[in-house]
Parts: C-alpha cells; sequence; structure tokens
C-alpha cells in the first residue's frame, strides 16, 4: 500500500510539474496514465471529464481525487492531490519570493514562445483520443464500428456551440440534454 | 488566525462554486478578492493570473498559493490552497462512490454514452478557441504540427515535448530578438 500511495504521489507531482497552463493541460498527462498504469480506463477518463466539468473545480485536481479515490480510497484521493499541489506552492512561492518581474524575463518568455503552440499541439492529439472511444464502439477483438448516434449528437452540439447565443451557455447543461437524449434514444 | 481562516473560506468558496477552473475562474476571483475582501487590486489579479498562466501547475492552484503567500507567507499559501482543493476533494469522492455503486445501470449507461458525445463536442470546441488564441504566426504553426504529429504517431511522454518547445522557444525567440536589434 505505501508503494501504491508513494506512486500515486509521484504520477500527479509530475502533472502538477509539467502541466502548464492548467486545465486542458493535464489532459496529455492524464491520457499518458492509462498506457502506463491501470487507475483508470480511457473511458472512465472520458467521464470524469463530463463529471468534472459539470462539478465544481479544476479537471486535474478532480481527476487526481477520481484516479486516488479508485486506488486507495480516501487516503489515495489525499495522496495524489497533495502530489499535484506540492509543485505548484514549491514554485509559486520561490516566485513571489524572489522574482518580481517573472513575466517579463526573457528566458521565460522565450519559453513560452514555444510552450504555448506545443501545448495546443498535445491537447489536440488528447482531444482526439477521448473522440476515438467516445465515438467508436470497440470490440474485444480489436476492430471497431463508428457509433453512429454519438457522431450526430457530436456534431450537432458542435455546430450548436458556434452559434453566438448557445457559447454562453454552461456545460452542465449540454451534460444534461446530452444524458437525455441518451436516455430517449437508447444510445 | 482570524486572517488564515478568511484565506481558507475564500478559496473555499471559489473553489466550490467555479465550474471549468481556469478562465472561468476570474470572474469568481475577481469577486471575491478584490471587490469583497479588497485583498488585490484590479491589475494585480492581471499579474498574478499572467503568473498562474505562465508556470507550471493547475492556474486555480497557482493563484490561491500566491495570494495567500503575499497575505501571511507560506503558511497562508498553504492554507488558501488546502481551501481551494477542498471542494474538489469532496464532491469527487462522493461522486466515484456514487458511479461505483451505480455504474451497471443500463439507464445510466445510455445517458453516460449521451454525455460522451457532448464532451467530445465541447473539447473539439476548446481545442479549436485555443488554436484561435495561440496560433498567431508561421513559426506557432509550425512548432504545433510538429508537436502534433509527434504526439500522434511517436510513443514518448508528453512532458519531452514540451520541454523541446521549450527549448526551441527560447532559441528561436532570443535569436530573433538579436537580429531584429541589430537591423
Amino acid at each position: 500500500m505505501i508503494t501504491m500511495a508513494f506512486e500515486l504521489f509521484w504520477e500527479f507531482f509530475k502533472i502538477g510539474l509539467f502541466a502548464v497552463g492548467g486545465g486542458p493541460a493535464t489532459l496529455p498527462y492524464l491520457m499518458d496514465l492509462t498506457k502506463t498504469q491501470d487507475w483508470y480506463t480511457m473511458r472512465e477518463l472520458t467521464d470524469m471529464i463530463a463529471v468534472s466539468e459539470s462539478t465544481p473545480g479544476p479537471l486535474g485536481l478532480n481527476m487526481s481525487t477520481y484516479a486516488g479515490f479508485e486506488t486507495l480510497g480516501l487516503f489515495g484521493g489525499l495522496v495524489s492531490t497533495f502530489g499535484l499541489v506540492l509543485p505548484s506552492l514549491i514554485i509559486i512561492i520561490l516566485i513571489a519570493k524572489f522574482l518580481e518581474n517573472f513575466d517579463q524575463n526573457k528566458i521565460v518568455k522565450g519559453a513560452f514562445y514555444g510552450i504555448r503552440p506545443a501545448v495546443t499541439a498535445a491537447i489536440a492529439a488528447a482531444v482526439l483520443q477521448v473522440c476515438r472511444v467516445s465515438l467508436l464502439v470497440w470490440h474485444d477483438d480489436g476492430t471497431f464500428e463508428p457509433s453512429i448516434k454519438t457522431i450526430i449528437l457530436c456534431a450537432i452540439i458542435l455546430g450548436l456551440l458556434q452559434v453566438p447565443k448557445c457559447k454562453k451557455i454552461h456545460p452542465v447543461f449540454w451534460f444534461l440534454g446530452a444524458m437525455a437524449v441518451g436516455i430517449i434514444f437508447r444510445f | 488566525m482570524r486572517e488564515l481562516w478568511e484565506l481558507y473560506w475564500s478559496f473555499l468558496r471559489i473553489g466550490g462554486l467555479t465550474f471549468g477552473g481556469g478562465l472561468a475562474m476570474l470572474p469568481m476571483l475577481k469577486y471575491e478578492l478584490v471587490e469583497t475582501r479588497h485583498w488585490l487590486g484590479e491589475e494585480e489579479i492581471i499579474d498574478i493570473y499572467a503568473i498562474g498562466q505562465c508556470t507550471p501547475g493547475i492556474i486555480a492552484i497557482n493563484t490561491a498559493t500566491y495570494v495567500g503567500y503575499k497575505r501571511k507567507g507560506v503558511i497562508g499559501g498553504i492554507v488558501s490552497t488546502l481551501g481551494m482543493v477542498t471542494p474538489s476533494l469532496v464532491i469527487i469522492t462522493a461522486v466515484a462512490a456514487f458511479l461505483r455503486a451505480f455504474m451497471d445501470n443500463v439507464w445510466l449507461q445510455h445517458a453516460f454514452m449521451g454525455v460522451r458525445a457532448a464532451v467530445c463536442a465541447l473539447m473539439l470546441n476548446t481545442v479549436y478557441t485555443l488554436a484561435k488564441k495561440s496560433l498567431k504566426n508561421a513559426f506557432c504553426w509550425v512548432v504545433c504540427c510538429v508537436a502534433f504529429a509527434v504526439s500522434l504517431f511517436v510513443d514518448i511522454p508528453p512532458v519531452l515535448i514540451i520541454l523541446a518547445a521549450a527549448v526551441v522557444g527560447i532559441v528561436v525567440f532570443l535569436g530573433f530578438k538579436k537580429g531584429g536589434e541589430q537591423s
């Protein structure tokens, strides 16, 4: 159990240390964990994105709590969340203490000049993976077929999101609507 | 002691009332820290936000740590962060316990299949908005396309891609600056 707890702490510590840009930036790392650990599956990650966006709190925090809880119960949730926030605590306190104009620093600016588009790319790749497990039905032998109903619903929502009036609708309402559609049309 | 409690309580409220994290938090922070408590000025919030965005970690946690530290030192930073994580810990533990108990229910499965469609749509939309904001010139496009191809086709941890991009960014940014000054 101690090893497990340490592993949880360490993996989420790394996410806290390397995910720059918050929220969606943790997604590529969370997805990487589905390959290296068996704490949660891609499916569960997708469900957790929905849960995360409909409950208060950042995705990264919610995911660390969830992964920890699934593996070691409440204690696990505490351990992985502690791992996730520790780098922030250390780095921010150091910056607040020593660097007055951190965001004006040339090296920092340069690094972010490269990091921002790369983060966008990493998030885009992660989102594609989410779509791959959500919009296709995978069979045990590795073959798949498109899940027509899900793809149509996804396209409709994506279209609606481009309408200016719909942009301000809170994600939770999209999820509730999609839940209703899922139940009525037996997805 | 009283101010530590206030820090904890403030950030608990911000964490518990903000959906989606990141940018969605800005109005909440302003309301709680600038307008209600007068702990920060309007401009300070933007500065903290900029620092939160260009340091590793969850933006919400970075902001909480920064404000807490500025008010009450290291203890303040820790207390504020604790406030911020409390709602997530409580809510997600409850949700995870609930899902575990009911996941075999057929109706819940239909509902979650529907939700997946919405998740895809919202995430695709996020990527689209993000790309519009962050890809402003040819250099950004090149970095983005290379990083995208590498993420998809090469099996390496995302950390390495981000670190490599940081190095490329520093080299190009500083090189470009120098060239600009000479001419």
